[in-house]
């Protein structure tokens, strides 16, 4: 993105900003149409949301003072590249009693450093993994 | 009563009618801090603190850094903004409180304060407010403007032809999200295809989401079938959350996780949660409530469904439980967040209870008023009952006319009901039979298209609709072969409408604050935030809302009462003749009792309230008083329609001094002619239950009265009806009607009045 960050003043973005929206394959807004999702051209690939817009949503959101929700955005903007079963992997590590040890979550950040370039994610299990040493949240519950 | 009264209770009776009453099935409980049972005080509730050493916190609410459990670690590391902490939590509560109530002091101040107050701090200044101070202060608070509501779709059979009409009725009444659930919960892909096909029709932009174990629930919404999920559940204790088998970092995961495919989320909590798990700290619901708000507002959930939910029932045991809901609600809108504010698990079966309940939400307005109003009948909701439900939706529609308040609902008439319905049936079967999922016949569709519940089909069984689930499942069926299969079957209209939809994923304007669609675009707290600073400013009903409002079923008007007397006029006509003799003259005749009528009396009006004929009155009024030996003149006045002065009139004219004064709704008077205007001799004023044998019996009576006699008053018993909320619109109508008949000065006349041999 260049220029100034996006505001309030840009939001929507599909009704103000509509140059900017891409659908997961590139495509623009105006072109999925009801004709293209019958021809074929258009598919549920297309109608994803994508990293970009997702970055987008974060900086509307910093704008009127919600930098929590603009976390979770940029969060999410790295799992969207990232496939469903991984991310459901990953929850199910997260949840108590799941990793037996720090090293389980630990592992999981690098990999998602490395395969995913996912810093913020990784961070925030790291984060995670402390938390849960010190609580005593590696203890197996089932 | 009893058939026959016995006087050896051991008990004033009363308390045996209190007994009966639904009420009393409620359970209440002590409070009892120690054990959890209290809304605002727990034995254990911490004072406010925060200790920063360094840019760093060191202390909160009373524990040490290093004794931080997950949630107070979160909540520091997530929710505290130190930028604003220190300012925020050396200010006095009172102050804030006041802050909170002052129309002056702009929402985004309050919202800036509450990211540097810890969640003792925060529960101590809503503390403070009284039950009004929070409905105010809400409604000042709330995040969008416009107030929205969200419906439970769900039945007893998860039968889908029924989910798609009812999701279609519930987008018509004005819903902006709709929430199924399953009783079997492999039925989850049905549900979804079915909400999703049925909230298509009529209008587009209504989210939706099926609530289910969460990874099928991504997976659903990643079909496209959803729009949105509210299922992610927060708790106040760690041992709560741990036991609800998650931590504050996987529920932060899933929110960002539903975010990343472009589905709106936002968390669940609410007060009593803790306590019905077992794992309550001896702290109240509120402050409870305040840690699980911290939480979401750190996790970047754009908001909550709070205000009791599953514990609303458990809370309202409590003194004080119903203000801690409101109170757990301006929590979350102060934080920040959007608030789907509860009023869903109904927390009562008394109506007086939920009726009461509902209003500060009403007339606040908020997000979504109900986080699952059940736009279907009680025993189809799969979530539970709700507070409002399929049957008392017109209650709902009702109130919301009478406080001009805007409950984000309107009603849908009949005839369009059934329309409807009877499209998203044919819309989803048509995409069953082309997806080769199944042929619903021409006897379930219509069963499902004229049934209020489910009781009431012959439509799908269970066991048949888990085979459509799993097939859907199975063959990984998404929202574009829904699409493309409405098109083909020529729901064009739906297959744009579901488009729509889907198409605000890619966008993400729908992720942000408080979202909903109206006329096709989003509004949020971004572009349609709460500006209320005093009164003419904030959300205000337009002329077109304050219609939709107003315009509910069945409703009088003038006209609409006039109509209906024609419809008796000709049977009328056939039992009685009125003909005019010439101005009435005083009567000598001692043994006559004369009867004034209303000017409009059998010429323009013909039935009573109650229904009867005048016709009818007549000839038992007649009866009566010749059953006496005494005869009958009839007057019609002009002058008057005022019941004290025909009875006033009718007495100056009869030989006796007695007469009866009768109006066209059937409100009559026996007065006398040396009596005062309002000091009559008997007064029949409920007309509505007065029945031809009361009509007979003052006949008789005011024929006693003419030869000076005591006769037995006769007396119209009731058995407590609002006559007035039955009755006084028409009544109003109808005396205006005659009162514009009048004429000042004009005499009475003498009416000769024919009844047949049927009346008489």
């Amino acid at each position: 993105m260049t220029g100034k960050p996006l505001s309030a003043a840009d939001y929507p973005l599909a009704e103000k900003r509509p140059e900017l929206v891409r659908g997961g394959r590139g495509k623009h807004l105006a072109d999925l149409t009801l004709e293209a999702v019958v021809s074929g051209a258009v598919t549920m690939e297309d109608l994803r949301i994508t990293p970009e817009a997702l970055l987008q949503q974060a900086e509307v959101a910093r704008a009127v003072g919600r930098g929590e929700l603009a976390q979770n955005f940029e969060r999410a903007s790295e799992m969207a590249r990232i496939p469903q079963p991984v991310i459901m992997e990953l929850y199910e590590m997260l949840r108590p009693g799941r990793a037996t040890d720090k090293q389980a979550l630990m592992n999981a950040a690098q990999r998602l450093r490395e395969e995913f370039q996912a810093d913020i994610l990784a961070t925030f299990i790291e984060e995670a993994a402390d938390v849960y040493e010190n609580r005593g949240l590696f203890t197996a519950r089932y | 009563m009893a058939d026959s009264p016995s006087y050896n209770a051991n008990r004033w009776q009363r308390f045996s009618d209190w007994d009966k009453r639904p009420l009393r099935l409620d359970q209440f409980a002590v409070e009892d801090p120690e054990n959890g049972f209290s809304a605002f005080s727990g034995a254990k509730d911490p004072k406010p603190g925060l200790a920063i050493t360094d840019g760093k916190i060191t202390s909160m609410d009373g524990v040490a850094l290093k004794d931080f459990d997950m949630i107070d670690a979160f909540i520091a590391q997530h929710h505290l903004d130190l930028d604003v902490a220190e300012e925020a939590m050396a200010m006095s509560s009172g102050d804030v409180a006041r802050m909170l109530v002052d129309m002056n002091v702009p929402r985004v101040e309050l919202t800036r304060l509450a990211r540097g107050m810890t969640p003792a701090k925060l529960a101590e200044v809503v503390a403070q407010l009284n039950a009004m101070e929070i409905s105010f202060s809400y409604s000042k608070m709330r995040a969008r403007q416009t107030p929205g509501n969200q419906a439970h779709v769900t039945n007893a059979k998860d039968d889908p032809l029924q989910l798609g009409a009812d999701a279609a009725i519930a987008v018509a009444l004005g819903f902006d999200e709709i929430e199924t659930t399953m009783r079997v919960s492999r039925n989850a892909w049905s549900n979804a295809m079915a909400c999703c096909v049925g909230s298509s029709v009529g209008r587009a932009g209504t989210l939706f989401q099926c609530s289910s174990e969460e990874a099928e629930e991504l997976e659903i919404g990643m079909a496209g079938f959803t729009s949105y999920a509210e299922t992610v559940s927060v708790y106040g204790t760690e041992s709560a959350f741990i036991d609800g088998d998650d931590t504050p970092w996987s529920k932060t995961w899933l929110a960002a996780a539903y975010a990343s495919r472009g589905i709106k989320m936002r968390c669940t909590s609410g007060a009593a949660a803790e306590l019905l798990m077992g794992f309550h700290e001896a702290k109240s619901l509120l402050y409870l409530e305040a840690r699980c708000l911290c939480v979401q507002r750190g996790m970047g959930s754009q908001g909550t469904q709070n205000g009791g939910i599953d514990g609303a029932p458990l809370a309202s045991t409590m003194p004080g439980g119903v203000r801690e809901l409101m109170a757990e609600n301006l929590l979350a809108v102060w934080l920040d967040l959007e608030c789907a504010s509860g009023n869903d698990a109904r927390h009562s079966e008394s109506e007086i209870r939920v009726g009461a309940k509902i209003l500060p939400f009403l007339i606040a307005g908020s997000d979504l008023i109900c986080s699952g109003f059940g736009s279907i009948l009680k025993y189809d909701n799969s979530f539970n009952p709700s507070s409002f439900n399929g049957e008392e939706l017109e209650d709902f529609l009702v109130l919301q006319r009478d406080f001009e308040a805007d409950g984000g609902l309107k009603s849908v008439e009949e005839a369009t009901a059934l329309s409807l319905r009877t499209q998203a049936i044919e819309a989803l079967s048509y995409v069953f039979e082309d997806l080769e999922l199944s042929t619903p016949d021409e006897n379930m569709k219509r069963s499902v298209a004229v049934a209020s519940g489910s009781d009431d089909t012959d439509s799908y069984l269970p066991r048949a609709v888990a085979d459509i689930s799993d097939q859907i499942k199975d063959r990984a069926i998404t929202v574009v072969d829904v699409i493309k299969s409405l098109h083909k079957g020529g729901f064009i209209e739906e297959a744009e409408n579901l488009l729509f939809l889907v198409k605000l994923r890619v966008s993400g304007d729908y992720l942000q604050t408080s979202a909903v669609v109206r006329d096709r675009k989003i509004i949020s707290a971004i572009n349609d935030p709460n500006m209320y600073q005093g009164p003419g400013t904030g959300y205000r009903l337009s002329d077109e809302r304050r219609e939709e409002l107003a315009t509910i079923r069945d409703v009088l008007d003038r006209e609409s009462v006039l109509r209906a007397e024609a419809i008796y006029e000709p049977a009328e006509s056939k039992r009685v003749s009125y003909h005019t003799r010439g101005p009435a003259e005083p009567g000598t005749n001692p043994a006559e009792v004369v009867i004034a009528l209303s000017p409009g009396f059998g010429n323009t009006l013909f039935r009573t309230l109650a229904g009867h004929p005048l016709s009818r009155v007549i000839g038992e009024l007649k009866a009566g008083i010749e059953g006496e030996g005494t005869t009958m003149r009839i007057v019609r006045c002009r002058h008057t329609a005022d019941t004290s002065f025909l009875g006033l009139t009718a007495a100056g004219l009869s030989g006796s001094g007695v007469g009866i004064g009768l109006q066209a709704k059937g409100t009559a008077i026996i007065h006398h002619k040396e009596r005062l205007p309002h000091n009559n001799l008997e007064l029949f004023s409920n007309a509505p239950i007065t029945t031809l044998e009361h009509y007979r019996g003052m006949g008789r009576n005011a024929a006693i009265y003419a030869r000076g006699d005591m006769p037995d008053p006769i007396i119209v018993p009731t058995h407590g009806e609002a006559l007035g909320a039955r009755f006084h619109a028409r009544v109003a109508l109808t005396y205006a009607i005659e009162t514009e008949m009048t004429q000042d000065g004009a005499s009475p006349e003498l009416i000769d009045v024919r009844l047949t041999e049927e009346t008489s």
